[in-house]
């Protein structure tokens, strides 16, 4: 997992002064494959305002790509901290130019499409009331404050890859997971309806304490609407509990997430550090109101 | 602070490929019809994972001035941005959600010179 690199690679299809636009067919095949294999490319055209490239760090590179008239011109990075290349792709077809990008590349670490998912919650503040229940929640430690105690997602990548619990125990749907199908988890509007008529708190000790799984035997009937159906508590244990049998069957997992697993003892320990870091966070928040 | 209200917006277009959950006809009709514009534009293979990895490109666009967004959900858009530290501006940003409109809606919004908003697309600070 690198959700922590940036892409070392910047591309621009330059169109502009002193270069020939691509083919439409070669232009729309090298921005899909490009893009389709993690990188970033921007398309300049003549007297066009691009977005302009941010500072590069040491570790990036910018690859100007063309159908140069000549030869392609050489270009330097003012501050001289990083590499710009300029090449001619004159006659290229699309799976060679991506061949030169990543040759480019030099084999530098980045997150690349099918190996990694970013998954993650996003928070909406304008619906967050900080009430702490997805920091009870998350077993995982995604969740933290800042210091002002204000909810945020601090570890990322400590989040199980398709399971969005956090985001069905949240009173207010505050909580999205972008790459999810289904709304409002997905980012989709909040039915102002459906949150009146289902308007549901969780009660998070009910969820932690015991056994989890009986109370997944002993499920009350579902609601019917879209809303409950993708805030049930009964869902979110479910997930949980898909999630660490997922963990535990994988045999790929790392310590601190074996130290996790499902055995009841351990949740409710994992649970009961969760809600003291919530309370605290609550409690500091009423001193300071 | 320069005026942008009277700037071009400019275009980014995200192609959404480490999850694929905008509709691959829409995203790939979209992105032919911007490669064909004549128009220069940016793309990039994915907000969530440009927002996971708090890329700088993320503070360029934020503070680029006017800028239209082919993405998801302008609520998603919005706390992506925010969640990377880097909020878009209240004003001169417009979200097209590929998820929900098609290509050619999508397509209009984006390569329309003339409208800040349109009653389809989503100022991302609007409320939803």
């Amino acid at each position: 997992m690198l959700s922590n690199e940036n892409s070392p690679v910047q591309v621009i299809l330059y169109e502009g002064k002193g270069a020939s636009p691509l083919a439409a067919e070669i232009r729309l095949a090298v921005l899909s494959q490009l893009l389709d294999k993690g990188f970033a490319v921007a398309l300049a055209k003549e007297g066009g305002r691009q977005i302009p490239t941010p500072p590069l760090k040491g570790n990036q590179r910018l690859l100007v790509l063309g159908d140069f008239v000549g030869d392609a011109p050489s270009l330097e990075d003012a501050a001289g901290q990083a590499s710009i290349e300029t090449v001619t792709v004159t006659g290229l077809a699309a799976d060679e130019v991506l061949g030169l990008v990543e040759q480019f590349r030099e084999g530098q670490p980045m997150n690349e499409p099918g190996k990694w998912k970013p998954w993650f919650p996003v928070i909406d503040y304008d619906r967050c009331t900080n009430c702490m229940q997805c920091l009870s929640f998350c077993l995982f430690d995604v969740y933290g404050v800042d210091e002002d105690n204000k909810i945020q997602v601090q570890n990322n990548d400590n989040c199980k890859t398709n399971c969005p619990a956090c985001s069905r125990v949240c009173p207010e749907v505050a909580i999205m997971f972008p790459k999810y199908s289904g709304g409002p988890i997905n980012g989709d509007k909040v039915n102002t309806q459906d949150l009146e008529r289902e308007k549901m708190k969780v009660d998070i000790s009910s969820l932690l304490g015991g056994d989890i799984y009986a109370s997944l035997r002993n499920r009350s009937e579902q609601a019917k609407s879209r809303f409950s159906k993708e805030r049930s508590p009964d869902k979110a244990l479910s997930e949980r509990k898909k999630c660490l049998t997922k963990l535990q069957q994988a045999g790929m997992i790392p310590a601190e997430v074996l130290e996790n697993l499902p055995s009841p003892e351990e949740i409710q320990r994992r649970a009961a550090a969760a809600a003291a870091k919530a309370d605290a966070a609550l409690k500091a928040q009423t001193s300071a109101n | 602070m320069t005026d942008s209200s009277h700037q071009p917006h400019r275009i980014l277009y995200c192609r959404c490929a480490y999850a694929n959950t905008v509709p691959q006809g829409v995203k790939d009709d979209v992105l032919q019809r911007l490669s064909e514009s004549g128009l220069p534009f940016e793309a990039v293979s994915d907000l969530c994972e440009m927002s996971a990895s708090r890329d700088p490109r993320l503070k360029q666009i934020a503070e680029g001035g006017r800028v239209k967004i082919a993405a998801c959900y302008p609520r998603a858009v919005k706390w992506l941005f925010h969640a990377a530290g880097q909020p878009l501006p209240e004003e001169g940003v417009d979200v097209v959600n590929m998820r929900e409109l098609s290509a050619e809606d999508v397509a209009a919004q984006l390569l329309d010179r003339n409208t800040e908003s349109t009653p389809s697309s989503h100022p991302v600070n609007h409320a939803e």
